[in-house]
């Protein structure tokens, strides 16, 4: 929706509009008359002190320079002082975050997008590797090494089963072709 | 240097060609790792169930080391400080942290809003580069690494990041009365320091609930806990009503996570489907087993957007939740106190010390629980090069 509210409020207006409020609090019938200060849960959690209402001013550490691609959270105006410089968005995976991030954190969209990702992410990580003459190597990068070592039994029963799942799977297909074959013949 | 490198889901290499950190900052210091620990959140990163977790990124959140360098703007941190680094970054200066809350603050992770800035946690918390590594970009220098006392072992000190502080967290909003009966689901290292910390607020009974034998054996030794294994129940919530009177625990405490077992349904449609954030039973069960009016604790982590659990229960049980990330830094005070004397020696958790090179076998031992692992520990090549 184009014209949609959340496009058409103005930002940083909370405090304004509360300021007001209290100021004509004495034509609000009973206002605050039941505010208790220890009805609050989130003691000794938080230390309370009002700070949540001075949220516009607060004194901001210099900005980091942004010189590199930093995905921000639509539900802020902007990146954050500090932030992380790992691996910034690239490729394939890289468009889909940027994708990912035209939605809120409370939608589906944002983080769906953001697991398939991390998926494609995974195969482009492969891909990488050999174009740098780097082979997948899992028996230390799976761990199979510590499962060896620590867990034989299950290991083997895992690869046995896994191996037997592999050859059942390709005898099926093979039936499958073969059946195809005669029926083509006929 | 020498850093972890996550691969994908179930793959870690320990990759000796990673770029050493730069100061980004004016706050920033960069640190020299002297000790490591993987935390069951990495398990959630190594099993793939937290979005925008990037290959390439190096995990570890839990982590001491030297000060190498700093900024120009670092007051506080001296080149040479041996320093524990707390989890979460905080800014120190936002409403959030203001109030404590520095597991919440509000400008260090511009990935999500929900999460606040943790080191080596996908970008969903910051995009940080973490201390599974030779050297480590601490940015907001000045606010949260904390000189390690005297006298305080290495190991006690590098639990300080994390686990020590969450699980007494994890205790204390739960909002404990004295002769309480508490339940603690998870026996990992956060469920066994929420156990034994459930005892300094006056529980009068505190019950552990895992099916890991050897974890539960060490609950009962370390966390003075009674424990039991739901491996051997039909139903824990039956269990656990009828070990309370009919009644319910007064306080459930969550220390498993989205990464829990002992529900098909749970685990088709969250790891199975993603239809929801992992595996939430031991949830499902701390909200079941509460009394009306009892209060829940929730410590675990779960990624986001959702997750199935009876929110109608707690409605109609009035049950209070309190949850949340431990804000560390709150904490250390309190928790050098209890460490120093004595009262409490968390490094007796930590189950195995590898060197950082094995950095893989370590996450799939953590991963599936083998060699009846509890905490490892992973020390890097260069750790012990010169440390006051
Ligand atoms: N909130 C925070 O600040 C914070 C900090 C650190 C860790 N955590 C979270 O705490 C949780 C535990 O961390 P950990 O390091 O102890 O992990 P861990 O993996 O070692 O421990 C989890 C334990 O839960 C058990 N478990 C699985 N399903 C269960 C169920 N249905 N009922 C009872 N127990 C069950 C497992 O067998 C295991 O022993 C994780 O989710 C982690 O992300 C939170
Ligand atoms: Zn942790
Ligand atoms: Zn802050």
């Amino acid at each position: 929706m184009k014209n949609a509210l959340e496009n058409r409020i103005e930002a940083l207006q909370d405090r304004i509009i509360a300021q007001r409020n209290m100021e004509r609090a004495d034509e609000i019938p009973g206002w605050g008359m039941d505010a208790d200060p220890e009805n609050d849960p989130t003691y000794p959690m938080k230390h309370s002190n009002g700070a949540d209402h001075q949220r516009l001013n607060y004194e901001k550490a210099p900005q980091q320079p942004l010189d590199m691609e930093i995905l921000h959270s639509i539900e802020r105006p902007g990146v954050t002082r500090v932030f992380g410089t790992s691996t910034p968005p690239s490729g394939l995976s890289g468009a889909i975050r940027r994708y990912a991030y035209k939605y809120s954190e409370a939608t589906a969209t944002h983080w769906m997008s953001l697991i398939l990702a991390d998926r494609v992410n995974a195969v482009e990580g492969k891909l990488d590797d050999l174009r740098r003459g780097v082979l997948p190597n899992p028996w230390v990068e799976r761990g199979w090494r510590a499962e060896w070592k620590h867990n034989r039994s299950g290991f083997i029963q895992n690869v046995a089963t896994t191996a037997l799942l592999l050859t059942a799977g390709i005898m099926l297909m093979k039936r499958k072709n073969r059946r195809k074959q005669l029926l083509s013949k006929r | 240097m020498l850093a972890m490198n996550f691969r994908g889901p179930f793959q870690i290499r320990a990759d000796r060609n990673r770029p050493e950190p730069e100061i980004k900052h004016p706050n920033d210091a960069i640190v020299r790792v002297t000790r490591s620990l993987i935390c069951g959140s990495d398990l959630h990163l190594y099993h793939g169930l937290v979005p925008d977790t990037r290959v390439g990124m190096t995990f570890g959140h839990e982590f001491t080391g030297v000060v190498e360098e700093v900024g120009s703007g670092v007051q506080k941190l001296k080149v040479g400080d041996h320093v524990l680094v707390p989890f979460n970054i905080a800014c120190g200066s936002c409403p959030h942290c203001k109030q404590e809350l520095y597991g919440n603050c509000h400008e260090s992770n511009p990935e999500a809003t929900a999460v606040g800035g943790f080191f080596g946690y996908a970008h969903t918390g910051g995009g940080y580069d973490g201390g599974q590594a030779e050297y480590v970009r601490v940015p907001y220098a000045d606010v949260s690494p904390t000189k390690i006392p005297e006298g305080m072992d290495l190991e006690n000190a590098v639990l300080l990041t994390d686990v020590v502080p969450t699980g007494y967290q994890a205790a204390e909003q739960a909002g404990i009365q004295k002769g309480d009966t508490v339940v603690v689901f998870g026996a990992g290292p956060v469920g066994l320091l929420a156990a034994r910390f459930a005892w300094f607020f006056g529980a009068g009974r505190v019950i552990v609930i895992d099916h890991l034998e050897y974890r539960l054996e060490f609950a009962r030794k370390f966390s003075l806990a009674e424990a039991y294994n739901f491996k051997e129940m039909n139903d824990p919530v039956l269990f656990l009503k009828k070990a309370t009177d009919w009644f319910g625990a007064d306080v459930c405490i969550d220390a498993v996570g989205c990464d829990a077992t002992g529900s098909a349904l749970q685990n088709i449609t969250g790891k199975g489907l993603l239809l929801q954030a992992g595996n939430a039973t031991a949830l499902h069960w701390a909200i079941n087993s509460l009394k009306k009016g009892g209060i829940l604790s929730i410590i675990g982590v779960y990624g986001p957007p959702w997750n199935l659990v009876s929110v109608g229960s707690l409605m109609n049980k009035g049950i209070t939740v309190r949850a949340n990330q431990a804000s560390v830094k709150r904490l250390l005070p309190k928790m050098i106190d209890h460490i120093m004397s004595g009262r409490i020696n968390p490094k007796e958790i930590i189950t195995h010390r590898l060197p950082l090179e094995e950095v893989p076998d370590a996450y799939r031992m953590f991963s599936k629980k083998l060699d009846n692992m509890i905490k490892p520990l992973l020390i890097p090549p260069r750790a012990n090069a010169s440390f006051a």
